[in-house]
C-alpha cells in the first residue's frame, strides 16, 4: 500500500451497527464518520450505552458493521471474511481490554508470545520478542510467572506488551484503566504516552476526564453518534 | 506451530486429568477389544494353517463300524469291517495319492528302568507321507518291514525326551507289551493337534507287527481305520464319494443298508474349529465397534463441554489473531490426542489380555504389527470424526460473543 504518511490510518464513513434484540433491531451506532491520522492520540468518551465499545470493536476488526465503510491503512475492511479479519487483528493492530484477558494457564511470556504463534514465527524469535516486550513494560523478571501471580496493573502492562509484540502501528484500548485504581491508571497512561511518543497511533475509550486529558484529541459519543470532536485542551480536567 | 499446539493440547488434557482419563475409557476398551479380536482371529487362522500343515493336507479317515438308526456307532459289536484289501482298493482310485491302513491305541513303553505311556500307531510307510511327517534321525521303516512284521519303531520327540532322557535312542531296544522293538528313527516335532493332544507323544510301528504283538488283533486282515489323502482340496468331495461307493460295493451293502464304516474329513474339522473362533472374533469385533462408538461419543461430549468452558479463551485467541483453522486444529488435535492416548492404553490392555487368554486357555493368539496399525488408524479416525463437530463449533464462534462469555 502506497499511502502517504499523512493519509488517515483509520477512516470510517457512515458506519452503523444494529443489534438484533427481542424488541427488534437496536441501532447501537448510527452513521459515524471519523478519520484518524497516523501518530494521533485520541480519547473516546461518552455516557454508558452510547456505543463506544461497539465502535471500538468495529475499529478492532472484532466485529463487522451493519452498514458503512471502514478503511484501515487505506484498505476497505468492512466486509472481509473472518480469517482476513483475524490476520488484521494479528498484524495491523493491537487491542487492549478492560479485563486484561490474559490466558490463565500460560506463563506471561507465553501470553505475550501467543500472537506470534498465530503469525507463524519460530520458537526462538517468539521467545526473544516476547522477552523484549516484557522488558519494555518493565516486567521481564515475571516472564515465567502465571498471570494470577501479579497485580492488575502489571497484568494490564503484560496485555499491552502482547498488543505490541507484532509491532503494530495502531493500539486500540477499551477502558484499559477501568479496573485499576487512580495511581496504577497513571502508570498505564504513562506507558501509552511513551508509545505515542514513539509514533504509535493510540485510540482509547475512557469515562474519566483526567485519563482523556492524556490524549490530544477527544471525541464524545451520544446515542450512537459523534456529539463533539475537540483538539487538545478543549476538555476541562 | 504444530509443536506449540501439541504442547498446548497436552496442557489442556492435563488440566483436567480425571475427566480426560474417564473420556479415554471408551477408547481403551474399544481398542483393547480390536486388539484381542485380531489376536484371536489371526491366531485361529494361524492355528488352522499350522494344524493342516502338521496334520497333512486334504486328509480324511475311514473308520470301521456303523451307525445304528439312532445314530450311535456300533463298531465293536460287529467287529472291524475294514480290511487291508479295502485299503489297497482305495489306493487304486483316481485322485488318491496316499492311503494308510492304521491301528492305534495307548500302550506302555519300557526302556531300562524308565516307563512311558503313549499312543502306538501301527501303519504303513504311506502314513508318514500323508501326514508329511519327517524323520530327523535314523530312517523310516519300509514296505518289506510291514510284510515281514519286523519289530522296529519310530518314536516321537516327546517319547525320545521322556523315555530315553538324554540317550541317543536310535539303535536302542525298548519294550512294548513285553516285546522288544528296535528304535530305528526319531520323528520330527509336530506340536499339538487340533484337540490339544501332543502329536509327538507317539510311536509308529509296522501295521502287521502292531496287530500281532501290540494289539493282538484276532483278524489279521482287518483294520480299524484307513487314512486317505486326496490330491487336492478341490477333488476332496469327489474322492470321498468314490471311496464311499467303492467300500459299499466291496462290502456288498444293499441300497437300503447304512454304511458299515464312517468317514471323517480332518481338514474340514480343522476349518470348522477355525470357524468357531472366527465367529467369536466377529462377536468381539461387534463389542469393539460399539465401545469405539461410545468412546467416540464420549470424546465428542467432553470436547463440547470443553469448548463451552473455554469460550472466553477462544475469544481471546481470536482477538489476538487466531484464524478459524487455528482454533479448529487446536481442538481437533486435542480430541485426537485423547483418542491416541486411549488407543495406546487400549493396545497395552488388549495385548495383556490376549497374552492372558493364551496363558490360561492355550488358545493360539497372534499379535502382529498390523493390529497396532489398525488400532492407531481407528483412533485417528474416531478422534477426527468425533472431534470435528466440537472443533468446528469452537472455530465458528463470534469473537465478540466469545469474549463477552463469563
Ligand atoms: N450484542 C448486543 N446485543 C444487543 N445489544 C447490544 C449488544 N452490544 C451492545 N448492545 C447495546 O448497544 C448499546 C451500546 O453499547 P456499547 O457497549 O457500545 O456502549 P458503551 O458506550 O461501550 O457503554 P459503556 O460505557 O457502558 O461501556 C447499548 O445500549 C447496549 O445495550
Ligand atoms: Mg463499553
Amino acid at each position: 500500500m502506497s499511502q502517504p504518511a499523512s493519509e488517515a490510518v483509520i477512516r470510517v464513513v457512515g458506519l452503523g451497527k444494529s443489534y438484533a434484540t427481542a424488541a427488534g433491531l437496536f441501532p447501537a451506532l448510527k452513521g459515524v464518520d471519523l478519520a484518524i491520522r497516523p501518530g494521533e492520540y485520541l480519547a473516546i468518551m461518552g455516557p454508558s450505552g452510547s456505543g463506544k465499545s461497539t465502535f471500538m470493536n468495529l475499529l478492532g476488526c472484532l466485529d463487522t458493521p451493519t452498514i458503512g465503510e471502514y478503511f484501515l491503512a487505506g484498505e476497505n475492511v468492512a466486509h472481509l471474511d473472518p480469517d482476513a479479519l483475524a490476520i488484521l487483528r494479528n498484524r495491523t493492530l493491537g487491542f487492549v481490554f478492560q479485563g486484561f484477558n490474559l490466558l490463565p494457564r500460560m506463563s506471561l511470556q507465553d501470553n505475550v508470545a501467543l500472537p506470534l504463534v498465530y503469525a507463524g514465527l519460530d520458537k526462538e524469535t517468539r521467545r526473544a520478542r516476547a522477552r523484549a516486550m516484557l522488558a519494555k513494560v518493565g516486567l521481564e523478571r515475571y516472564a515465567e510467572s502465571l498471570p494470577n501471580r501479579i497485580s492488575g496493573g502489571q497484568q494490564q502492562r503484560v496485555a499491552i506488551a502482547r498488543a505490541l509484540v507484532n509491532e503494530p502501528r495502531l493500539i486500540l484500548a477499551d477502558e484499559p484503566t477501568g479496573n485499576l485504581d487512580s495511581h496504577t491508571s497513571e502508570e498505564i497512561m504513562a506507558l501509552f504516552d511513551q508509545l505515542n511518543g514513539e509514533g504509535i497511533t493510540i485510540v482509547i475509550v475512557t469515562h474519566e476526564n483526567d485519563i482523556a486529558a492524556h490524549a490530544r484529541r477527544q471525541v464524545r459519543f451520544l446515542d450512537g453518534q459523534i456529539q463533539s470532536d475537540h483538539l487538545s485542551g478543549a476538555v476541562a480536567a | 506451530m504444530l509443536k506449540a499446539m501439541l504442547g498446548e493440547a497436552w496442557l489442556a488434557m492435563g488440566a483436567n486429568r480425571l475427566r480426560t482419563a474417564l473420556t479415554m475409557l471408551g477408547m481403551v476398551i474399544g481398542v483393547g477389544a480390536v486388539v484381542i479380536m485380531m489376536a484371536i482371529g489371526q491366531g485361529a487362522q494361524f492355528a488352522v494353517q499350522q494344524t493342516i500343515s502338521t496334520m497333512g493336507a486334504n486328509l480324511f479317515i475311514v473308520l470301521s463300524g456303523s451307525f445304528t438308526t439312532s445314530g450311535v456307532r456300533s463298531g465293536s459289536a460287529g467287529g472291524p469291517t475294514l480290511t487291508v484289501g479295502d485299503s489297497e482298493a482305495v489306493a487304486e482310485l483316481d485322485g488318491v495319492i496316499n492311503v494308510a491302513p492304521t491301528h492305534q491305541g495307548t500302550r506302555q513303553l519300557v526302556y531300562g528302568s524308565q516307563n512311558w505311556s503313549c499312543t502306538v500307531v501301527g501303519t504303513t510307510p504311506e502314513y508318514l507321507d500323508a501326514r508329511a511327517w519327517s524323520i530327523v534321525q535314523g530312517a523310516a521303516f519300509s514296505d518289506s518291514d510291514v510284510r515281514s512284521a519286523t519289530r522296529v519303531a519310530l518314536i516321537g520327540k516327546t517319547v525320545a525326551e521322556n523315555l530315553f532322557a538324554g540317550d541317543d535312542p536310535v539303535g536302542k531296544t525298548m519294550r512294548i507289551q513285553q516285546n522288544p522293538f528296535v528304535v530305528i528313527g526319531v520323528l520330527g516335532a509336530k506340536g499339538q493337534s487340533l484337540d490339544g493332544r501332543d502329536q509327538d507323544d507317539t510311536v509308529i510301528v509296522p501295521l502287521t507287527t502292531a496287530q500281532r504283538k501290540v494289539f493282538g488283533t484276532p483278524f489279521l486282515g482287518s483294520v480299524r481305520m484307513i487314512m486317505v489323502q486326496a490330491e487336492s482340496a478341490e477333488n476332496m468331495a469327489k474322492v470321498e464319494a468314490s471311496v464311499e461307493a467303492l467300500l459299499r460295493q466291496r462290502h456288498r451293502l444293499r441300497e437300503d443298508t447304512p454304511n458299515d464304516f464312517f468317514m471323517r474329513n480332518l481338514s474340514a474339522a480343522a476349518e470348522s474349529q477355525a470357524e468357531t473362533t472366527r465367529t467369536m472374533s466377529i462377536l468381539l469385533g461387534a463389542i469393539a465397534s460399539i465401545s469405539l462408538l461410545v468412546g467416540g461419543i464420549g470424546i465428542m461430549n467432553i470436547m463440547l463441554v470443553s469448548v463451552t468452558e473455554r469460550t472466553r479463551e477462544i475469544g481471546i485467541r481470536m482477538a489476538i489473531g487466531a484464524r478459524q483453522r487455528d482454533i479448529l486444529s487446536q481442538f481437533l488435535l486435542e480430541a485426537v490426542m485423547i483418542s491416541f492416548a486411549g488407543c495406546l492404553l487400549g493396545l497395552l490392555l488388549g495385548i495383556g489380555i490376549a497374552l492372558g487368554i493364551n496363558a490360561f486357555t492355550g488358545m493360539v493368539i497372534v499379535i502382529s504389527g498390523s493390529a497396532a496399525l489398525v488400532a492407531f488408524a481407528v483412533a485417528a479416525t474416531v478422534g477426527i470424526f468425533f472431534g470435528w463437530y466440537p472443533a468446528r463449533k469452537a472455530a465458528r464462534l463470534d469473537p465478540i460473543e466469545a469474549l463477552r462469555y463469563q
